[in-house]
Order: structure tokens, then C-alpha cells, then sequence
């Protein structure tokens, strides 16, 4: 049996090797040595175990052989979040490090406008809430030494005893805390020597389950098979967890998680690196995982192996100790004081912080009249202000353990904490995540979810009658039914727990998102809500909150000093004169300067005080609705920007679509031009050939009859002359396109042409074609050229008669008038031209089809030309079936401008 | 400024697509944690056949040690994308960098 004198020996080495690790890590990082261990993510993981306190060392192993597996709530939902860290710890880790917050009360006012108000509120809230868990720590540490004591010591010694290591634990707390948490005032709020140590008593707890899971599956049960056999057989072997408990469970130890005080301090404030999270994600689970894994063969061999009456929230203890593992007890022991002390020193830590920031640096402000100039030393207030939180709060703890007599359940004490922290999560979320929330809602979501758990939850737990009078309980806060502390709203039947998560938390929610969209934020609230929420957008927009007229340089000088220290004052100052630019001067307080010192101290004393102090040398902040308005002028002129950019590039793609048809015409141009010249060459060849062998034939051939000679000859002839007007057309769509025509331009009568162009373009085809024409509207004067209009219209003639497809061919020709310009209309009724070749009909060189017909593919192309010179225009018409060909003519203005004579 | 470019090349868009598996880890877990239990019969329902406790203490534990597994996978993934992209730049490298940390990804 071991011995309480030999306990206490292990216990107080243990301690001074606490202090040794301790000392050595803080003079390392004092030294700028031992990086690699003080910030690696393994010691940032095992830091955040202190989420594992005594409750989870001891109360898990009781929660389980109470509740069965309802236990393993509280470790999956911190889990949910770990592994969730891309959702909301990534956002407060980057903010956390943007706005050098220094606790969750920070957080909190300095996203809704640097509120005093609410940094008091959530502080205060954390306090009550935190101290029952402090309280816990301690007794859970007296519990275990009592176990060891019993055996020796008479039972009225015993509550002595207890008493008496209660107070030493609570001192030698209290010594930690001051020695390593309060030392001096760092600028990033980071303490390497308590997180080491906390990572170190991290290892010692886990290792210490583990050996006593370990002894318990296999010393005592005999193997894994054997130990579900005896959780099959024990009395928790079947679920009994409801649903709706199961769930609020989860979701309170998820925002526990996220909300407790030490949690924010470990996880946001004394990150070093924010890559540490996204191992963190996986690691921490895994350390969960490992924690939580013998608790319940450990709960099953405990309720097999003790007495009934055995407190089952020892059995990590007893059983080792049961069994004569005397070595085993005394690690297991050591895994239990780790766990209380390590979550107590940081608790008290973290709550000292925000006490001194948000209760002792406002109000030793506002007394000392005088203000941030005239007064002493800020440093030393500040850590003396710490030091005194430190002792006030584990007082605090160690007096409620007193007062509560180390009553109830250690996992109930914890739950009941849980829930009134996570009352900051609806203002935490809302505040990361939305920028409509204010800070009227924030502190009406915060007092209905708290003064609803304190109804619902802390109050009733003291028991019916303590803290609430029974008649509450029965009927109702002043005898309204509707509010009995444990059936709100007469819904009755629910599980205590998850009945008071319910209300407080949705009550909380809702009264914070329906007070904020009613009210209206402060610009600086609007300015800090736009930088916590868009924290990624990489925008450094910066609140240019002050406009410096009075208080120079010296005064922020001084307060300064008094705050960072003399030399981390003066670095500051000369960093940031070499940025303005002015070596060997003090910095010009310019908006931007002064921004940064408020940062600076910031993470001194907090975001609120700060801000009050800077405001008592600067003469008050004015950001006004015009900075606002200029923020958002800016987003604006980047919003033009990029609209202008658009613009542009649409009108560049518009253009390099253009360049793309052009192009494309342009290769069937070329194109057109190649299979043109193989045409012409065809064409000149084949009159050629036949003139050629003709020819020769009339020479060489003796004895040919004068019939025959005619008749070669005349072949000859007619080839010749296919040749010329061949030749003709070239040369005269060249003079055309030269512009070197002349036109004999006269008062003509239109019925004259056409009855000309339709003889002559009968008379040289074979085919015959039914025409249509009206000559009474024909019948009128136009001014122009009538040999070159005739010619335009009987090539349009032939045109039809040689391409319609029909079978019995008919041309319309239809005269009109419209604005002075005389509308003359060839339709057939062919099927017309192929859409696809309508656009280049009038090109020089196009013909529809291979091969097809004799022309050279230059008729319209003149046709255009003549048109043109004639100051007119020929069109062609798609219409639903087929199309037709349209000269436009000016009625009766004279063509001069179109009008040149040859170049002499 | 808008991010107005649709299509990432390969890389880029598979260290989206992990960043995505990052997103969806919580909630895959959570709705096993949560909406499974939730569904087992327990001592206050009047079905017969009550869950056994090591069946739900397997059940959990599993998925515990596969979300602890597929997060420490896609952490080594992405921590992969990451060194490969900050090694030699090029310059689609350094656009494709200067997308997937500027804020959010956007698709």
C-alpha cells in the first residue's frame, strides 16, 4: 500500500519537475532557442488536451458506469470540430492572429465595436461558469489523495485531510500560475513555459490511462475477446441513451469546445503557425480516440470487481490499487493531478487575462482621473492586476468546493459548466460568419442565454430547495407554470440537460439574430464586422479610425512605454519611423501609425482597453459615415474597374471575331480566285484547241471541199469570237472596277431597256422561259445610262433562263417606285441561291456549283459595277421560296458624282 | 476583383477538389455520430431487441479511426499540393498559387 507521506513525495517531485520544464522552455524562448519543440505542431496538439480534464480522467470512467456509453459525447463532438477545422477554427485562428485577440471575451467585443460593455459581460459569464469547473479540479484531486489516505487514517481525519490538500493543490496552482502565467506582459499573450508544461502533463495523463486500460483489458479481464464478453454481461450492456440526449450532448461539448475560455487561449492565442491547426485536426481526435478507449472496459471490470458502494468516479484508482498495483495507482494518480492542474493553470490563466483586461484596466482608467498620461506605471498595474485575478479566481474555485461539500457527480459539475460557456457561441459564430450582427444583439443573446442557464441548469443543480426554493420548482418563477425551472413553457418529460441546452441556447440564438436585424451597428462596429467577416478576402482595409490633430508623438511615447516596456517601445516606435520613412525622428502619429499601436497594445491589454486609452491621448475616435463611405467608394472604384475591364475585353473579342469572318472570306476569295484562273484557262484553252486543229486542218488537208472549208472556218470564227467576249468581260470588269468608264447618261425610258434586254437575251438562248411584266407601270423616264442598264438587265435575264430550276421556268419582272428610287424585281421561280453562297453571288469569279453552265462567273460581278457607276444598287432577295434580283435605281437625279471619263 | 477564369488547370483544380473532401470530413462524420444513434432502439423505446453496448461501442470507435484516417490523409495530400507548388515556380504555378490563396476558393 502506498504510503500518504510517499504520495506526497512523488507529488511534490512531480511539481518541481513541472517548474524545471517550465523554467527551461521560458528561457529558451527568451533566448530565441528550442523553436522546433516550443512551436511545433505536437506541443500546439498536446496543449489542447487540457480539454481532457480530471472530469474526463476520472468522471468519464463513472459517467460510463452510470450512463453507459453517453461518455464518449463529450470527447466526439471537440472531434467533429478538429476534424472540421476548415469551418470555423481556421476562421478565429486568422482573426485571432490579424487582430492580436488575447481571450474569447476579446474576440467577442472587438468584433462588435470594441465594446467594453460586452468584454464585462462575457468575462463576468465566464467566471461563473468556469469557477464550478475549477471547483471540480479540486476535488477530484482531494478524492484521489482521500482514496489513498483512507486505509491509515482515522474518518474524522479524513475530511481534514481533505481540506487540507485542497488548499495546498489550490496554493501550489495559485504559485504556477503567477510564476509562468503572469511573469510579464507578452506582446502576443503567449506563455511557452505553461504550454510545455501542459503538453507534458498531456503525455503523463494519456500514458496513465493507457497503462491502466491496458492492465484492466489484459491483467484483468484477460483480452480483448474476454472484455466485450464481460461489457456484453455487465449492467450497461445495452444503449441507453436517448437521441435527443445523445444529440444536445454533441452539440454542447462542440461549442464548449470552441467557447471555454482555455480552449480559446490554447487553440487561438498561443497558436504559432496556423498549418499547427490542420495537423491538429487530425492528431487531437487521435488523442480523443486514445483516451476514450479504455473507459469502458475500465467502468465494466470496476462495477465487476468493487464493492456496490465503491464512488465508481475512482475506479481508475481503485482498481489498480485493488489488485496490489501499488506503481500503476501512483501513475494513474499522477495522470489525475496532471489533468486538474494542468486545465486549472490555464483556466486561471485565460480568465485572468480577460479580468484584468475587461474589469481592472477599465475601471483603474476611469478612477485614476487623470488617465492614460499622468498615471504610473500601466505595466505594473496590468500584472499585479493579473496576479490578483489569478488568486481571486482559484479562491474562488477553492471556495465554492468548499461550499458545495464535493457533492454531486463530477461529470454533472462539468456538463453544467459546458453549457454556460457555449452561450458565447451564437455571438462567436454570428460574429465570424455575419456581418449583420451588432452588438445590441450580442449582449441580448448573451444575457437571455445565460440568465436561462443559470435558471434551467446551474441553479437547480444545487438541488430542490438550496438555491431555488421549492415552490419554484413546483409552480413556477412568481407562480407563473410556464416558467418551472425544468419544464419551460409547460413542455415537460425532457431530460433536464438537454431541456436546459435547448432553451438557452435556441432562446440565445434567436433574441441575437432578432435584436440585431432590428438594430443598428456604430460605424466602428460596421468596420470591425466587415474585418472579422471577410478576413480571407486578403483585403488589408484597414479601420483608419483617428484623425491625429492633438497629442503628439511623446504622449503615445509614454503610454506606450508604460505598457509594452521601454525597449520593446522604443523598437516599435523606430520600426515604424524607418517605415514613414524618417530615420533617427520619431514617427509622425499618422492615422495608419496609430492604427498599428493600437494593435500592438491590443494584444496587451485587449481590443476595448486599448482603444479607450488611445482615445484619452488622441481626443476620441471619429470614424465617421464618410470613412465608411470611402471603404466602400473603394470596392466601388474596383467594381467600375472591373466592369471597364470586361468592357474591354468583350470589345476585343467582338473584334477578333470581326477579323476572323473577315479572314475566312478572304480564303474563299483566294480560293475562289484559284479554281477562277484554272476556269479561265480552261476556258481560254478549249476555243484555243479547236482553233488550233482547225487551222492545221485547212492548211495540211488537201482535197477539202469549199462546204467544208466554210464550214471549219466559221468554227474557227465562232471560237474566236468566244474568246473576245471572254476578253471583253475581263477588260471591261477591269475598266469598271478602275473606275475609267464612260457613261452616256440621257433621259431614257425604262420600257425601251427592258423590252431590249429581254429580245436580246431570248434571242441568244435556247431555252425558252414564260415572262411576266406589266407594261403600263413600266412605262416611265429615268436618267441614265441605257446601254449599260441593258446590259444589267439582260444579264440578269439570261441568268434565269439558263439557272431555273424549274420545270417550266417563269420571270416576273416587276417595276415600282419607292422614295424617289425606281425598284426594278427579276423573280423566278426557281429554288433560288443556296444560302450559304448569297454573300458572295457578286463576287467576282463565283459561280454557284462545278462546272456548271459557261460563264466565267464575272456577269454579276459587272452587274454590281454598272450599278454602282450608275449610282444604284442590285441586290439579291432570299424570300421564303427561291429569291429574286433587285436594281435599284435613282429616278431621276443625274450620276454625276459616279460619272468619269477616260484619262486622257 | 472577380475571379473571372472557369477552368484551373489539373493541379490546381485537384487541390480544389481535396480542399472539398476537407469541407465535407465534418459533415459525413457528424451525420454518422449524430443521425445514426439517434435511429438505435434504447432502454426508454419499447422495442424488444435493444443495441448492445459493444456493438455501439465498435460501430463509433470505427468511424472514429477512419475520420481520424481520412483527415490525416488529406492533410498529407494537401501538405503535398502545397510543397510541389511553393518548389520551383513557374509561371502557371504562380497564378494557380495566387488563386488558391486569395481567400476562399471560388468554385
Amino acid at each position: 500500500m502506498v504510503t500518504l507521506n510517499q504520495l506526497i513525495i512523488v507529488c511534490l517531485a512531480y511539481v518541481a519537475l513541472l517548474f524545471v520544464v517550465a523554467f527551461l522552455a521560458e528561457r529558451a524562448a527568451l533566448r530565441g532557442r528550442g523553436g522546433w519543440l516550443l512551436r511545433s505542431p505536437l506541443v500546439y496538439t498536446l496543449s489542447l488536451s487540457i480539454y481532457c480534464t480530471a472530469w474526463t480522467f476520472y468522471g468519464a470512467v463513472g459517467y460510463a458506469a452510470r450512463s453507459g456509453l453517453e461518455y464518449v459525447t463529450i470527447y466526439l463532438g471537440p472531434s467533429l470540430v478538429m476534424i472540421g477545422w476548415w469551418w470555423v477554427l481556421r476562421r478565429l485562428v486568422r482573426i485571432g492572429r490579424t487582430q492580436r485577440v488575447t481571450s474569447v471575451a476579446d474576440l467577442i467585443s472587438a468584433r462588435f465595436g470594441k465594446s467594453n460593455l460586452l468584454a464585462v459581460l462575457v468575462t463576468a459569464m465566464a467566471v461563473v461558469g468556469v469557477t464550478p469547473y475549477i471547483a471540480l479540479q479540486l476535488q477530484s484531486v482531494t478524492l484521489s489523495v482521500s482514496i489513498f489516505a483512507a486505509p491509515e487514517a482515522a474518518s474524522g481525519q479524513l475530511g481534514q485531510i481533505n481540506e487540507t490538500s485542497a488548499l495546498w493543490v489550490a496554493a501550489g496552482l495559485a504559485l504556477f500560475t503567477l510564476v509562468f502565467g503572469t511573469r510579464n506582459l507578452n506582446v502576443n499573450e503567449r506563455h511557452h513555459g505553461v504550454v510545455i508544461a501542459v503538453a507534458l502533463e498531456a503525455v503523463v495523463k494519456l500514458f496513465a490511462l493507457l497503462a491502466v486500460g491496458a492492465f484492466v483489458v489484459w491483467g484483468v479481464a484477460g483480452g480483448v475477446a474476454e472484455t466485450v464478453a464481460r461489457i456484453d454481461a455487465s449492467p450497461i450492456a445495452a444503449w441507453q441513451t436517448s437521441g435527443s440526449r445523445w444529440t444536445a450532448l454533441i452539440v454542447v461539448s462542440a461549442a464548449a469546445f470552441v467557447c471555454l475560455p482555455r480552449m480559446f487561449q490554447v487553440m487561438v492565442v498561443e497558436n504559432d503557425d496556423a498549418r499547427h491547426l490542420q495537423i491538429a485536426s487530425w492528431a487531437f481526435p487521435l488523442y480523443l480516440l486514445a483516451i476514450s478507449l479504455f473507459v469502458v472496459p475500465i467502468a465494466v471490470v470496476g462495477l465487476e470487481l468493487m464493492p456496490a458502494g465503491a464512488n465508481p468516479d475512482l475506479y481508475v484508482l481503485t482498481i489498480p490499487l485493488s489488485q496490489g498495483q501499488n506503481g500503476l495507482a501512483m501513475l494513474a494518480f499522477l495522470g489525475g493531478f496532471s489533468s486538474a492542474t494542468s486545465m486549472v493553470i490555464v483556466a486561471t490563466l485565460a480568465l485572468s487575462t480577460m479580468v484584468s483586461n475587461h474589469i481592472v484596466m477599465p475601471l483603474w482608467l476611469k478612477l485614476g482621473a487623470a488617465g492614460a498620461q499622468q498615471s504610473g506605471d500601466v505595466r505594473n498595474v496590468v500584472i499585479r492586476a493579473r496576479r490578483l485575478s489569478v488568486i481571486v479566481i482559484i479562491s474562488l474555485g477553492y471556495l465554492y468546493y468548499r461550499a458545495s461539500g464535493g457533492s454531486g457527480a463530477l461529470a454533472a459539475i462539468g456538463l453544467i459548466s459546458f453549457g454556460g460557456v457555449a452561450q458565447f457561441l451564437p455571438a462567436l459564430l454570428g460574429g465570424i460568419f455575419w456581418r449583420g450582427a451588432t452588438r445590441m444583439g450580442a449582449v441580448a443573446g448573451l444575457l437571455t442565454g445565460f440568465s436561462l442557464w443559470m435558471y434551467t441548469m446551474l441553479l437547480p443543480s444545487f438541488g430542490v430547495g438550496v438555491a431555488l426554493p421549492a415552490t419554484v420548482f413546483e409552480n413556477g418563477l412568481l407562480g407563473w407554470g410556464i416558467l418551472r425551472p425544468e419544464a419551460m413553457f409547460g413542455i415537460t418529460g425532457l431530460d433536464p440537460t438537454v431541456h436546459a441546452v435547448w432553451w438557452s441556447l435556441s432562446l440565445n440564438a434567436l433574441m441575437f439574430f432578432v435584436v440585431s436585424i432590428f438594430s443598428f451597428p456604430t460605424p466602428l462596429e460596421r468596420l470591425q464586422g466587415a474585418q472579422f467577416v471577410n478576413v480571407f478576402d486578403g483585403t488589408s482595409a484597414s479601420a483608419r479610425g483617428w484623425t491625429v490633430s492633438e497629442g503628439g508623438a511623446d504622449d503615445l511615447m509614454i503610454m506606450s512605454q508604460r505598457i509594452l516596456g521601454a525597449s520593446e517601445a522604443h523598437a516599435f516606435f523606430a520600426g515604424q519611423a524607418v517605415q514613414q520613412g524618417r530615420v533617427g525622428h520619431p514617427p509622425v502619429p499618422t492615422p495608419e501609425f496609430v492604427q498599428a499601436l493600437e494593435r500592438e497594445l491590443a494584444a496587451a491589454v485587449g481590443a476595448a482597453t486599448a482603444n479607450a486609452m488611445i482615445g484619452q491621448i488622441i481626443g476620441g475616435q471619429a470614424i465617421t459615415v464618410q470613412d465608411l463611405m470611402a471603404v466602400a467608394d473603394e470596392s466601388a472604384q474596383i467594381l467600375e474597374y472591373s466592369s471597364k475591364l470586361e468592357a474591354k475585353s468583350r470589345q476585343l473579342t467582338e473584334t477578333a471575331r470581326e477579323l476572323g469572318r473577315a479572314n475566312e472570306k478572304l480564303t474563299q476569295l483566294s480560293l475562289q480566285k484559284d479554281s477562277f484562273l484554272s476556269q479561265i484557262s480552261h476556258e481560254l484553252r478549249t476555243p484555243m484547241t479547236s482553233i488550233r486543229s482547225f487551222s492545221e486542218i485547212l492548211r495540211d488537208m488537201e482535197g477539202l471541199s469549199g462546204q467544208e472549208k466554210t464550214r471549219y472556218a466559221s468554227i474557227i470564227h465562232s471560237e474566236t469570237i468566244r474568246l473576245t467576249r471572254l476578253l471583253d468581260d475581263l477588260l471591261d470588269l477591269s475598266v469598271l472596277e478602275n473606275g475609267q468608264v464612260s457613261l452616256n447618261t440621257m433621259r431614257t425610258n425604262l420600257h425601251d431597256v427592258i423590252e431590249q434586254a429581254v429580245t436580246t437575251a431570248q434571242a441568244s438562248s435556247s431555252r425558252d422561259i414564260v415572262l411576266r411584266r406589266r407594261p403600263d407601270s413600266e412605262d416611265m423616264a429615268v436618267f441614265t445610262d441605257g446601254d449599260r442598264l441593258a446590259q444589267v438587265f439582260i444579264n440578269l435575264v439570261t441568268n434565269a433562263i439558263k439557272y431555273c430550276d424549274a420545270s417550266r421556268p417563269v420571270l416576273d419582272i416587276a417595276v415600282r417606285r419607292e422614295d424617289g428610287e425606281v425598284i426594278i424585281a427579276f423573280t423566278d421561280n426557281g429554288s433560288g441561291i443556296p444560302a450559304d453562297a448569297q454573300n458572295l453571288v457578286f463576287e467576282k469569279f463565283a459561280r454557284l456549283g462545278q462546272g456548271e453552265g459557261d460563264g466565267a462567273g464575272l456577269g454579276l460581278a459587272i452587274c454590281r459595277e454598272i450599278m454602282t457607276r450608275l449610282g444604284g444598287d442590285i441586290r439579291y432577295v432570299a424570300l421564303e421560296k427561291g429569291g429574286r434580283f433587285e436594281v435599284w435605281l435613282s429616278a431621276l437625279a443625274p450620276v454625276k458624282p459616279a460619272q468619269r471619263l477616260l484619262p486622257t | 476583383m472577380p475571379d473571372t477564369r472557369l477552368f484551373l488547370e489539373r493541379r490546381s483544380y485537384r487541390r480544389r477538389r481535396m480542399m472539398d473532401a476537407v469541407r465535407m470530413l465534418p459533415l459525413l462524420c457528424a451525420l454518422l455520430w449524430l443521425v445514426v444513434p439517434m435511429m438505435w432502439p434504447n432502454a426508454s423505446t419499447d422495442a424488444a431487441p435493444q443495441t448492445a453496448l459493444s456493438a455501439a461501442l465498435w460501430y463509433l470507435f470505427v468511424i472514429w479511426v477512419l475520420a481520424i484516417a481520412g483527415s490525416f490523409a488529406l492533410w498529407r495530400r494537401i501538405r503535398r499540393f502545397d510543397e510541389e507548388t511553393a518548389a520551383p515556380l513557374s509561371a502557371d504555378d504562380t497564378r494557380a498559387l495566387a488563386q488558391t490563396s486569395s481567400g476562399q476558393p471560388r468554385d
